[in-house]
């Protein structure tokens, strides 16, 4: 580390030391040491989701000469999300179920100071809907948090790797899980949940981070008391929501299995004394199970942090009916609008639209496609919020036992938990996407507490073959006005970029394919400057910072996840002439399973 | 219907561990498909569409596999309908020499699974012959009466 950076520098030599900073300084240490840029302190590189770093020493002129300095491999072969930390001279990565953590000496490339490995029942990992994922950790007051896949949140002595406190978020048994990065804001760490496929009841948490002891818990779905709702001071769109507005748009007590699970990101506003998340879907898959709009599954979440109300909410896809969760990050940046400057919130969703909405008050100003092929709705009503929806593609209408085809996006979405990143200097978002579209049959499903509740099939295929362009690439890399809501440039991905994108003041943004390259693109541009092709498939998220003086760039490899899984073996159709759109190009003729983090300099 | 003989079927499965590879059920016994054309009956169908309600999370669309599970169009080609169900209703973990653990639930208790296993097993064995490609397989017209 180098001595002008005497913030970061102190704060890193303090919470290195014995000396443990008391809970409520939590907050101002963790600030500290995610401005110094030579640390990666925090999952989301900082508060407010953005994704950039304002190290140059990597630029658009020299990225070229990028070279691979160090690897280490975790030692695990499933699918690596998320990235490392770095603090100082210190490294913490975490690696899929069975959730080891690793504190790596960064003065000897990444020597093993100790390992920590949970014991948890083998059982967890068929009740994860969707690979053994983890998002990551995060680190405060001397601990550093893991949020295991049996949903246990468990502190560990950062010098140690012993364990100060543990708790139980969830019961596995019920198909609640823990595939999400914990988020410390203030003196709490914050936490979801998975398990949609399972018909959990979601929520979000917070845990005091002196002792595990849970200070709040706001449900997606349930009575005021559930949601930490005020009906008169909690607002959607500026209205009030009424008394029990997360029971009152579901049939009986299906709310309580209603899914609206909370395992993406989170982000703060340190100003506003706001967490930002979205929701995930309505369970069950089924539409025709579950009439009504299903508040507050699909929605954008403004929460105190210090007492969890919520101040505003947005639902964005009422009444889901293609599986488009709400959890993707909320991206926090203040941009002008209409000549005036504002506090933005900026949301990339699973249903293919680019959202941008005041933070403050939770009111929406831009909502446009992010991908042309978005055919579900034909646009955003900005007055009501609600997508249009068309009937062709509307899963509900079409009824039970029917298969709806051609619909634009794809179940995984136009983009999924893959956070994109956000750069001040080009004021422009970078955003990993899909490019995949669906046929989706409803059926009658029957819940059981911990088996899958799903109720319906789907099948995906390149969006080519509904546009009809010619085109067979499942995936784009895009730069978006948010402002506007325009794409600047898109280029195109033969896979769905599955990667976390890094920006930088190099001008210069990284992101990660499916079949393994780490690419870097020229920020104003898009033109490709470097690609190296790693280990494995990526579909972990790129961090970078200083050692010594130096700025490196890390990834992990390691393929898996709702891609990795539904990929590995190709795409569906040999009975509709898809050969001649490549759907059969498979990433297992690219790539294999792998473990690895491999890390760049100059 | 068909869940009332699975059950004894798996108690005897249970009470001759690794013997069940010898084939309890009778081979007039176990679950037929239909494909003509590459279309399908309607049991076949009902497999099809349960198959990828619940399994493809892990076996892939299509039972083609993929990165967390085997591909089934491969697996059923040893594996006869007596482990099929056993394996179905039991589950099974198995760890791999580096000590990665994989598992597969039980669906005993599962609904969704128990009372379309027949089914399931229907579309999972004319993927695994060869009779019926990837994707949505069309119905055949229904039997006249």
């Amino acid at each position: 580390m180098t001595l002008r950076n005497t913030t970061g520098y102190v704060a890193a030599v303090l919470a290195a030391s014995t000396l443990a900073w008391s809970g409520a300084n939590a907050n101002d240490e963790v600030a500290a040491l995610a401005a110094d840029p030579a640390n990666w302190a925090i999952p989301t590189g900082d508060y407010a989701n953005t994704r950039y770093s304002k190290l140059s020493e990597i630029n658009a002129d020299n990225v070229g000469d990028l070279n691979v300095a160090w690897t280490f491999s975790t030692g695990v072969l499933r699918g690596h999300e998320g990235g490392p930390l770095v603090i100082g001279d210190t490294m913490f990565l975490h690696t899929p179920f069975p959730n080891r953590v690793y504190s790596m000496d960064l003065n000897d490339e990444g020597r093993i100071h100790w390992m920590y490995e949970p014991k948890q029942d083998p059982s967890v990992i068929p009740v994860m809907c969707c690979d053994t994922v983890n998002r990551g950790l995060s680190y405060a007051d001397g601990k550093v948090f893991l949020y295991q896949a049996d949903a246990t949140l468990v502190a560990l002595d950062e010098k140690t790797g012993e364990v100060v406190w543990s708790t139980s978020n969830g019961d596995a048994g019920k198909g609640e899980t823990g595939t999400s990065a914990p988020m410390v804001f203030k003196d709490k760490v914050i936490v979801g949940i998975s398990g949609g496929e399972f018909g959990v009841q979601g929520h979000l948490t917070a845990y005091n981070i002196s002792d595990g002891s849970m200070a709040w818990r706001g449900y997606s779905t349930g009575p005021d008391d559930q949601t930490l709702m005020d009906p008169e001071a909690t607002t959607h769109l500026g209205q009030p929501v009424g008394k029990d507005s997360g029971t009152a748009t579901w049939e009986g007590d299906q709310w309580k299995i209603g899914g609206g699970t909370t395992w993406g990101w989170y982000s703060y506003d340190p100003d506003l004394n706001l967490v930002y998340y979205g929701t995930g879907n309505p369970s069950t898959w089924n539409p025709v199970q579950r009439p009504g709009d299903n508040r507050w599954s699909m929605t954008i979440f403004a929460r105190d942090v210090d007492t969890g109300m919520a101040k505003w909410v947005y639902q964005m896809t009422p009444h889901d009916e293609w599986d488009y969760d709400g959890i993707n990050e909320m991206i926090l940046a203040d941009q002008e609008i209409d000549g005036a400057m504002r506090k933005t919130l900026v949301h990339f969703d699973r249903n293919g639209f680019g959202y941008t909405l005041d933070r403050e008050s939770g009111e929406l100003l831009v909502a446009e496609k992010f991908d042309p092929a978005v055919n579900w709705a034909t646009h955003v009503d900005m007055k009501t919020g609600r997508p249009q929806v068309v009937a062709e593609y509307s899963t509900h209408q079409n009824g039970e036992d029917v298969n709806s085809t051609n619909i634009c996006p794809a179940a995984l979405g136009s983009k999924d938990q893959q956070p994109a990143a956000y750069s001040p200097d080009t004021k422009l978002f970078y955003v990993p996407t899909n490019h995949v579209c669906m046929d989706y049959e409803p059926f009658e499903v029957e819940y059981t507490a911990g088996q899958p509740y799903v109720g319906a099939t789907l099948s995906m295929f390149p969006a080519g073959r509904v546009t009809e362009n010619g085109t067979d690439n499942l995936g784009n890399f895009i730069a978006w006005d948010a402002t506007k809501g325009e794409i600047k440039w898109s280029n195109p991905e033969a896979f769905s970029v599955w990667s976390g994108a890094l920006a930088t003041a190099g001008n210069v943004v990284f992101y990660g394919t499916l079949e393994g390259y780490l690419k870097a693109v020229n920020a104003e541009t898009g033109e490709e400057l470097y690609r190296f092709k790693t280990p494995s498939g990526i579909i972990g998220n790129v961090t970078t910072w200083e050692h010594d003086g130096k700025q490196y760039i890390g990834v992990l490899s390691g393929l898996g996840g709702w891609a990795g899984i539904g990929f590995a073996a190709g795409l569906t159709g040999d009975t509709d002439g898809l050969g001649a759109v490549g759907a059969y190009k498979s990433l297992s003729s690219y790539t294999s399973l792998g473990g690895v983090l491999t890390v760049f300099s100059l | 219907m068909k869940n009332k003989f699975h059950v004894p079927l798996l108690l005897l499965a249970l009470a001759c561990t690794h013997t069940v590879n010898a084939g309890e059920t009778a081979a007039e016994d176990i679950p037929k498909y239909v494909v003509e054309d590459g279309k399908v009956d309607k049991a076949t169908f009902n497999g099809y569409r349960r198959y990828h309600g619940t399994c493809h999370a892990c076996h892939g669309q299509d039972a083609m596999g993929g990165s967390f599970a085997p591909a089934l169009t491969e697996s059923l080609k040893t594996v006869d309908y007596d482990t099929f169900v056993k394996t179905v209703m039991e589950g099974r973990q198995a760890t791999a020499s580096g000590g990665a653990v994989s598992a597969m639930p039980a669906f005993a208790n599962d609904p969704n699974i128990t009372k379309h296993l027949d089914d399931i097993y229907r579309y999972l064995a004319a993927r695994s012959d060869g009779e019926l490609g990837a994707g949505r397989p069309p119905k055949l017209p229904k039997p006249k009466k």
